[in-house]
């Protein structure tokens, strides 16, 4: 298949390595990846923060961005932005009185997918040690971000997938599905229930004994990191697309540079 | 457009009473988020209630169609609601009933004084109702030299502590035993000194000063959960057999009830009331649910009457988007599930109504351009909990985002100077509208591994962005942008075992 990559705004400035490991596991499997040039953010802070006329030319550059390429299906390693492709893209267009776009948004909307829908539902792929040669020795747990878990109804993919991987250690998380307070700007206009939200999140992380928190959004995975690192223990945070995308010959780094938590600096 | 003089209210006509806050969510959250003792309370009692509403929603196998009868009932009531209201006006008063229409809360007070000063009385007991919290009859009646008591225990408790309701179902949820314990011993009169904090004989203590107020109340005030447009009926739904108590009793029976509580007819019952119990205590079915039509000589109330309040509901119903937040039926789902009320409680939102309802129907009833009230459409993380849990489906997250959108659309052009967040969005728009411009700054990636220190960690952010970095580090960006590194570095894997699709 011909597979055009969302990397995201996040992904692509802050966590290269998730677009990598995407890349990766794609080209494994015998597909031919490729990026959009145009391509730069859904717009979801935008949107999310009320600021609708901003959004809009934002949202239009990657309605033009996707349509502008040939591909069999898009795909995009973080469940919000897919959400906001699916769902909020056509309903900002229609906001702002513009038809044609709301239809051309709903088209690219309805051949994008977050990887794990990808992976099971289109590339069907259930077992990552066998199918993909997924190899990560280590103890995780995990934690399942809200617009994947409900906007995209994403279900177990992202967990059973992690939980097929060679070697690894899958420790459940309690109170898996309480968010974890990010938010967006959520995180600077109500700072203090954010980050009562994220003190929850955290203790419940460490509470697993699990070296690191695996999730589908860098977002929120920015945002759980950057609690840990603030607390005494070890846990840091990791795209599971890395954990797919690690074998026993190319094992993925746990100290690369932009980590954020205690096992990124030893 | 004719540019005579109707004598026609000018839309949209905003609502008043206990619903304009009178200070922002953040900073009332912040003073909430430091009672220890309320979060422990609010935390246990919230996770039982959803705890128990899953286990008896898992019990239904039609759920879902359920929830998407109960919104496509609710819809219809809502497109017809003109229509409606005359149905129901026609049947209430060929059953014997009185109907006064109020425009707002001042004109809802003023008429409900006007029925009970008739009576000749200075007390009257009250059935929990959403609908006079929202009108603060309590307050109004109190200065008219009116004592109305609550009936229901947790408002009793509320109205006892000279407190606030803080959950529209569990009004007392902040409180423990213990709290309602010393409540009781201060405030009510001829109670037992020795009384312990047991349940069963705090219950027994308010029955004991409950059942001395139905017995001497000449006229009682409800809500309704519903209205039958098609017979004149009213509904009320309670666990405690007190709204039984006061809508049978007393001589004068005076329901007070917004506009939209409306359902065509009574086999639309069927499906609320699978609904209602479940979404709101966990419950297959609630204790007491009483329907009355009009007034039956010699049995019950002899004067029945009901107030029909819009108090803003005409103006939430023409916000094309935000509208379906009317078809709410105060089941309280949103907020035994909500993470942010979990932690602030209702309270922290200032307004009758709290918690992810709370946070769009307030500003859509009073208008979004009220100061306070523009501060709880943020009062979210938009984790979509709250959607999921709605009985009638009611996509809390996206009315919260399009009140966030009217927020900042009625501020621009009104500013001297740009705010932060202005600034930010405004130049964020520049960088994420072109693959270039984003590209452009990536460049500067660099450049932000200066900021951080030796751990590689940024620690400290200027401005609205220390609401991050006070509880949070940034890790240092990267050397390379992926897309820098697609351009330069990317290797296409020579595909020799393609899988055909």
């Amino acid at each position: 298949m011909k597979i055009a990559l969302f990397a995201t705004c996040i992904v692509d400035a802050m966590y290269p390595q998730t677009a990598r490991a995407t890349v990766k596991i794609l080209e494994r499997l015998g597909h031919e990846v490729i990026f959009p040039t145009g391509q730069a953010c859904c717009g979801q802070m935008h949107i999310n923060s009320g600021y609708m006329d901003e959004a809009l030319p934002v949202v239009t550059n990657h309605v033009n961005a996707f349509e502008s390429v040939a591909y069999d299906v898009a795909v995009a390693p973080s469940g919000s932005c897919v959400a906001s492709v699916k769902h909020q893209h056509p309903v900002l267009a229609e906001r702002c009185g513009d038809a044609a776009l709301k239809a051309r948004a709903e088209a690219v909307g309805a051949k994008t997918y977050e990887l794990s829908q990808l992976l099971v539902d289109v590339l069907g792929i259930t077992n990552a040690a066998e199918q993909l040669g997924s190899h990560f020795p280590h103890k995780v747990t995990y934690h399942p971000s809200c617009h994947g878990m409900r906007s995209l109804k994403l279900g177990d993919r992202q967990l059973d997938l992690l939980k097929s991987v060679g070697g690894i250690e899958v420790a459940d998380l309690p109170e898996a599905d309480q968010c974890c307070g990010f938010g967006g700007t959520f995180s600077l206009k109500n700072a203090d229930v954010s980050s009562a939200m994220l003190d929850d999140k955290a203790r419940n992380i460490e509470s697993t004994g699990a070296s690191l928190c695996a999730g589908g959004d860098a977002s929120c995975l920015m945002h759980i990191g950057g609690g840990l690192s603030r607390t005494t223990s070890d846990t840091t945070t990791m795209h599971f697309a890395e954990i797919l995308a690690s074998t026993i010959t190319e094992p993925v780094s746990v100290t690369g540079d932009i980590l954020v938590g205690k096992a990124g600096v030893r | 457009m004719s540019n005579v003089f109707m004598g026609m209210p000018t839309l949209p006509v905003f609502g008043d009473g206990n619903l304009h806050i009178e200070e922002t969510f953040p900073t009332a959250a912040h003073r909430e988020l430091g009672n220890t003792q309320m979060r422990a309370n609010l935390r246990h009692a919230t996770h039982t209630i959803r705890d128990k509403r899953l286990k008896v929603v898992a019990e239904l196998p039609d759920w879902e169609e359920l929830r998407d009868a109960g919104s496509a009932t609710k819809n219809l009531v809502m497109a017809n609601l003109p229509a409606l209201l005359e149905e129901f006006e026609k049947n209430f008063t060929a059953r014997g009933g009185i109907i006064h229409w109020a425009r707002d809360a001042h004109e809802a007070n003023s008429i409900v004084a006007g029925l009970i000063k008739e009576q000749n009385t200075t007390e009257v007991v009250k059935v929990k109702s959403m609908a006079t919290q929202e009108i603060g009859l309590n307050e109004y009646l109190e200065e008219q030299g009116i004592s109305a008591f609550e009936t229901d225990l947790a408002e009793l408790i509320v109205q006892l502590g000279h407190d606030k309701p803080s959950h529209i179902l569990v009004p007392a949820i902040h409180k423990n035993r213990t709290e309602v314990r010393d409540i009781f011993l201060a405030e009510m009169p001829n109670v037992d000194p020795n009384l312990t904090d047991e349940p069963r004989l705090l219950a027994m203590a308010a029955r004991e000063h409950l059942r001395r107020k139905f017995l001497s109340a000449k006229v009682a005030i409800s809500g309704a959960n519903f209205a039958l447009a098609d017979s004149g009926t009213l509904a009320v739904v309670e666990s405690e057999g007190n709204g039984r108590m006061c809508l049978t009793l007393p001589e004068t029976l005076i329901t007070v009830m917004g506009i939209e509580k409306l359902l065509p007819g009574k086999e639309d019952l069927e499906v609320f009331m699978q609904l209602l119990p479940r979404s709101s205590t966990g419950e297959r079915m609630n204790p007491y649910t009483s329907l009355w039509t009009g007034v039956t000589e010699g049995d019950g109330p002899q004067n029945v009457h009901l107030v029909l309040m819009d108090n803003g509901r005409t103006a939430a119903l023409a916000d094309k988007y935000g509208r379906t937040a009317l078809n709410c039926i105060r089941c309280s789902a949103c907020m035994n599930v909500c993470p942010v009320y979990e932690r602030t409680g209702g309270h922290a939102y200032g307004s009758t109504y709290p918690g992810p309802i709370g946070a769009i129907l307030t500003p859509l009833l009073t208008g979004i351009t009220s100061e306070e009230n523009s501060t709880l459409p943020y009062a979210s993380s938009l984790c979509g909990a709250c959607y999921d849990a709605c009985p009638v489906k009611i996509n809390i997250p996206e009315i919260l985002v399009h009140l966030r959108g009217e927020d900042v659309d009625s501020k621009r052009g009104t500013k001297k100077l740009p705010s932060q967040m202005d600034l930010m969005m405004k130049g964020g728009s520049w960088a994420f509208s072109s693959g270039k411009h984003l590209g452009l700054l990536e460049k500067g990636l660099p450049l932000g591994k200066l900021a951080a220190g030796r751990d590689k960690k940024i620690k400290a952010l200027p401005g609205i962005a220390a609401g991050w970095t006070q509880s949070r580090d940034i890790p240092a960006p990267p050397s390379q942008s992926f897309r820098d590194w697609w351009k330069k570095d990317h290797t296409p894997v020579a595909a020799t075992n393609k899988q055909e699709k």
